[in-house]
């Protein structure tokens, strides 16, 4: 494997840590108003990120496209988001601050992010909540009409905002009624259905997309003077994971290909409370709120191969595992250790539920102690979702849970500005690695698509625009008409494999390969296995996939076959990050670097950079960069939640 | 258990479309609709034949994506319940299940039981907004809005834009989803300035894009799997008439 010992350079501005982004501010040149509207701009994706970016760079002046898969911009995956937005608001006055978010993000990353971008993100957040509450985003309030906060993800202060469990809802629906009102003054033009499936670079820089028409079939390029990718994270690698089921990597994954770089793949979140797998038909994981962790406790029978049900088990034979490990922080210990813990406990064959894989969480305590009046109306909807998933009553018997894919936080690789290392190619949200490091606190992913869409992109593009005056090319450029045969042969390289298995056949297997081999837990011997079978799995697909119809109507096989193909390539990148970095930091736990009481050990000394991977080509490993991590201010710790 | 599927099964906007029926023997009561679908899709592909066109995404029963008529009920027989959260354990074991796509003039089929829901969207950007550029926002807390407001305006907003309010309607009328947005904007202070040419606009573009009158059948209520009150749209109705007489004087 090449190493680029070329340091990556992220373009960070010089100065104090709290002034950087005001004086990158002042520095960044600027477009005069009446030149706006001479800039055209593609953004890929309507979630949070992107249509925060459509609707603010709209109504700067420029003239935005805007592409989602969806039948419409709303309902982006960001829809889905439940618990909250972190802002450094302070309201509570429980001694918040914007340095102690940016601090509590940098530590909950483990130490894996750039500094200057956490800060500016806590800096950005406190504007964020005020530009939703114009908007009409109706946030919870107090008896007096004020906000209200919680404490979410064990932060030891309420700072986070939310819509009943419906934040990702409201706040989406804030930015797409920003974004609808552009597209009814004709500064937007939305494309619904519209999938991009390549990125056009001309002479260096990005100058436009290829796109397939998901209702029609028909290919089709699109030129613009930037091209601006919200197009989301990339769990779905895993088949099975609580994100959207046409969550994909296929935009960013194009842009690899075209050299954008793409930044620790192998750093994936595992949330740990979901709803078990509950047969082999199973579609994807419902993640339920982590809030239930406030009030639920989490135990499994001491015993492997337990039969009784949980409530013949005598409180004595009973493991408050979370409890017992980590006293300080119990049940609410964060993500990647409780769903550590849940595995190891199920590894040991004291799993619950038919499969085995599961844990309970049992409020039987909490309506003893607060009556189920309290409980119901913290959490009735929940577990009225609960009860209509599984059937079971979980005010009678205790919750299954079960850890699942949620979030990643590998993306493509941007600098401070958010531009990949493609020029004009810019990466927000989930799609970039920039802010979450190894690990992602609860309520920060909708903070950080806000920040990247509404306050950072507007003038970081202006910048590019003002300093670099990047050429608009026609789609008739051989770039853009080299690119649609490209995609056009793809296409039908994969209607005429005619083989004898389905797509989501191939996709399973493909997600169990990397849940056994880069999920919860890593090894090399695991990981190397999974890079055995990948590519083996990849071959096997392209020889026998079955997609059937044709690429000009609407075909939701051949929508799926395109992109488990990407996936089927990605993954392999995901392992060989996974195997490259040896430490365990954040939700990569490699099993070969642990503490002696099997806590997660990193390697300052050796892995205190950004992995970034730069594709050669099918057959030749990806080339590692390394971005070097500098902690000036939040001192890398061991995180301890004992 | 065993189920008998009828299925609606349409190529193309302009194909007469049909229902077709499908045998599936292996059904397990946990499995949720679109799983069952999804059963039969892969059934369907190993037979050589075309999967069965829906859509979906969130799987979660809030991004509105899933959109089917179940024996003759927008996203089935369960109350507040969208189809992807409906499980097989509502229905017994040798029933005929029938499942047809979301219908409305403003709803047009494109394949299957995927219509397009466009005229949703044109609706929302005739004047479902705020115009609140970005930037010029102040303090979050400088305005308190009441509790009791704030919640009205949360109840409103909670609508996931799925369509199954116009495909329960007797006329197709959109109302209950006009009535949800214009009640959430105008319970906020942030929504008053804009308050009357919202509702002039939306209510404009409903008509235009198709959508029928309300004749108060609330069978919009009935189905919405979000439960969006049908007394949103008399006070639609109201800031309508007052519209109406401000225009007059
Ligand atoms: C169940 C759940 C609950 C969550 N809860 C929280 C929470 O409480 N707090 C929090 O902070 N975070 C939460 N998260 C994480 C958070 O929701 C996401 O990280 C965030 O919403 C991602 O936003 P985004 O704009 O980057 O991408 P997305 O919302 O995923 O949007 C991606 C967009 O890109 C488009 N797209 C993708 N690929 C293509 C393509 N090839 N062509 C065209 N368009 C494309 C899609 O159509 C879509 O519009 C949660 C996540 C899940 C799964
Ligand atoms: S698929 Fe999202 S609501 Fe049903």
């Amino acid at each position: 494997m090449a190493v680029d010992t070329h340091a990556l350079n992220a373009g960070i501005p010089s100065g104090p840590l709290a002034e950087k982004w005001d004086r990158h501010r002042f520095e960044m040149k600027l477009v005069n108003p009446a030149n706006k509207r001479k800039f055209d701009v593609i953004v890929v994706g309507s979630g949070l990120a992107g249509a925060s970016a459509a609707a603010t760079l709209a109504e700067l002046g420029y003239n935005v496209d805007c592409f989602c898969y969806q039948d419409s911009a709303r309902r982006a995956h960001s829809i889905a988001a439940q618990g909250g937005i972190n802002a450094a608001k302070n309201y509570q006055n429980d001694g918040d601050s914007i340095y102690r978010l940016f601090y509590d993000t940098v530590k909950g990353g483990d130490f894996r992010a750039r500094e200057a971008n956490v800060y500016r993100l806590a800096q950005i957040s406190t504007q964020i909540i005020d530009q939703c509450v114009a908007q009409g985003v109706p946030f919870a309030r107090d008896y007096g009409g004020l906000l209200d906060n919680r404490s979410f993800g064990g932060a030891q202060v309420s700072r986070t905002f939310y819509a009943r469990g419906q934040t990702g809802q409201q706040l989406l629906l804030g930015a797409c009624q920003a974004l609808a009102r552009q597209v009814g003054a004709g500064k937007v033009k939305m494309h619904e259905r519209t999938e991009m499936l390549d990125v056009v670079l001309v002479d260096g820089r990005a100058a436009g997309i290829v796109t397939r028409d998901m209702v029609s079939g028909e290919i089709r390029s699109w030129s613009a003077n930037a091209v601006i990718l919200a197009t989301g994270g990339y769990g779905n690698a895993f088949f099975l994971s609580t994100n959207a089921k046409g969550c994909n990597v296929t935009a960013a994954f194009r842009a690899w290909k075209k050299g954008a770089l793409f930044a620790n793949p192998c750093f994936t979140q595992i949330h740990p409370t979901c709803i078990p797998v509950s047969g082999d038909y199973q579609s994807k994981l419902t993640l339920m709120s982590e809030s239930l962790r406030n009030d639920g406790r989490i135990w499994v029978p001491k015993q492997p191969g337990e039969t009784r049900a949980p409530g013949q088990i005598p409180e004595a034979e009973r493991d408050y595992y979370l409890e017992r490990r980590y006293p300080s922080f119990g049940n609410l210990s964060p993500r990647d250790i409780a769903s550590r813990a849940a595995k190891e406990v199920c590894d040991e064959g004291r799993g619950v539920g038919p499969t085995g894989l599961g844990v309970y969480l049992d409020f039987a305590d909490a309506i003893q102690r607060l009556g189920r009046n309290v409980i119901e109306q913290r959490y009735g909807n929940l577990f009225q979702m609960y009860e209509r998933i599984t059937g079971e009553d979980p005010y009678a018997v205790p919750m299954r849970i079960f850890p699942a894919v949620h979030y990643t936080m590998g993306g493509t690789w941007v600098d401070y500005n958010l531009m990949s290392t493609i020029p004009g190619l810019f990466v927000l949200g989930e799609a970039n690695f920039s802010d979450h490091g190894a690990n992602r606190l609860g309520a920060s992913a909708l903070m950080q698509g806000l920040a990247d869409g509404y306050f950072i992109i507007p003038y970081t593009l202006g910048n590019y625009f003002a300093s670099q005056a990047p050429p608009r090319v026609g789609t008739d450029h051989a770039e853009f008409r080299g690119a649609e045969t490209a995609v056009r042969e793809r296409i039908q390289k994969l209607l005429s494999v005619n083989g004898s298995r389905s797509v989501d056949t191939f996709h399973r297997e493909l997600g169990l390969a990397l849940w056994t081999g880069c999920g919860m837990a890593r090894n090399a011997t695991g990981l190397k296995q999974a890079l055995d079978r990948i590519p083996a799995l990849r071959q096997e697909f392209w020889e026998d996939v079955n997609v059937v119809g044709g690429g000009e109507e609407l075909n939701v096989t051949l929508e799926k076959a395109g992109r488990v193909a990407d996936f089927l390539e990605f993954a392999e990148v995901m392992c060989l990050d996974a195997l490259t970095r040896g430490e365990s930091c954040g939700g990569h736990f490699r099993e070969e670097h642990q503490t002696e009481d099997h806590e997660a050990k990193r390697d300052d000394e050796n892995f205190c950079h950004v992995s970034a991977w730069e594709y050669t080509d099918i057959d030749t490993a990806p080339k590692l960069h390394k971005e070097p991590l500098v902690f000036e201010h939040a001192k890398p710790s061991q995180r301890s939640y004992k | 258990m065993k189920l008998t599927l009828r299925i609606w099964r349409q190529k193309s906007p302009n194909d007469q479309g049909r229902l077709v029926s499908h045998q599936l023997d292996d059904v397990s009561e946990h499995m949720s609709f679109l799983e069952m679908l999804d059963v039969l899709n892969e059934k369907l592909l190993a037979e050589g034949q075309e999967p069965i066109a829906f859509d979906h995404d969130c799987r979660e029963g809030i991004c509105g994506t899933c959109s089917m008529v179940i024996n003759g009920v927008p996203h089935g027989p369960e109350r507040a319940t969208t189809t992807c959260q409906l499980h097989m354990r509502k229905f017994r074991d040798g029933q005929t299940i029938t499942v047809e796509p979301f219908r409305a003039k403003a709803f047009p089929v494109i394949r299957d039981l995927v219509v397009d829901r466009g005229s949703f969207d044109r609706v929302i950007q005739a004047g479902g907004f705020i115009s609140a550029n970005t930037g010029g926002a102040p303090d979050a807390n400088a305005i308190p809005i009441a509790k009791g407001e704030a919640d009205v305006a949360m109840d409103a907003a909670a609508c996931i834009g799925c369509g199954a309010c116009v495909a329960a309607c007797p006329n197709a009328s959109a109302m209950l989803f006009v009535a949800a947005k214009v009640v959430h904007l105008t319970h906020l202070p942030q929504g008053q300035p804009e308050r009357a040419a919202r509702v002039r606009e939306m209510v404009r573009t409903m008509d235009a894009e198709g959508f029928g009158y309300c004749s108060n059948h609330f069978e919009c209520e009935a189905v919405c799997p979000k439960e969006i009150s049908g007394r949103f749209i008399s006070e639609l109705n109201r800031e309508f008439r007052e519209l109406f007489w401000r225009g007059k004087s």
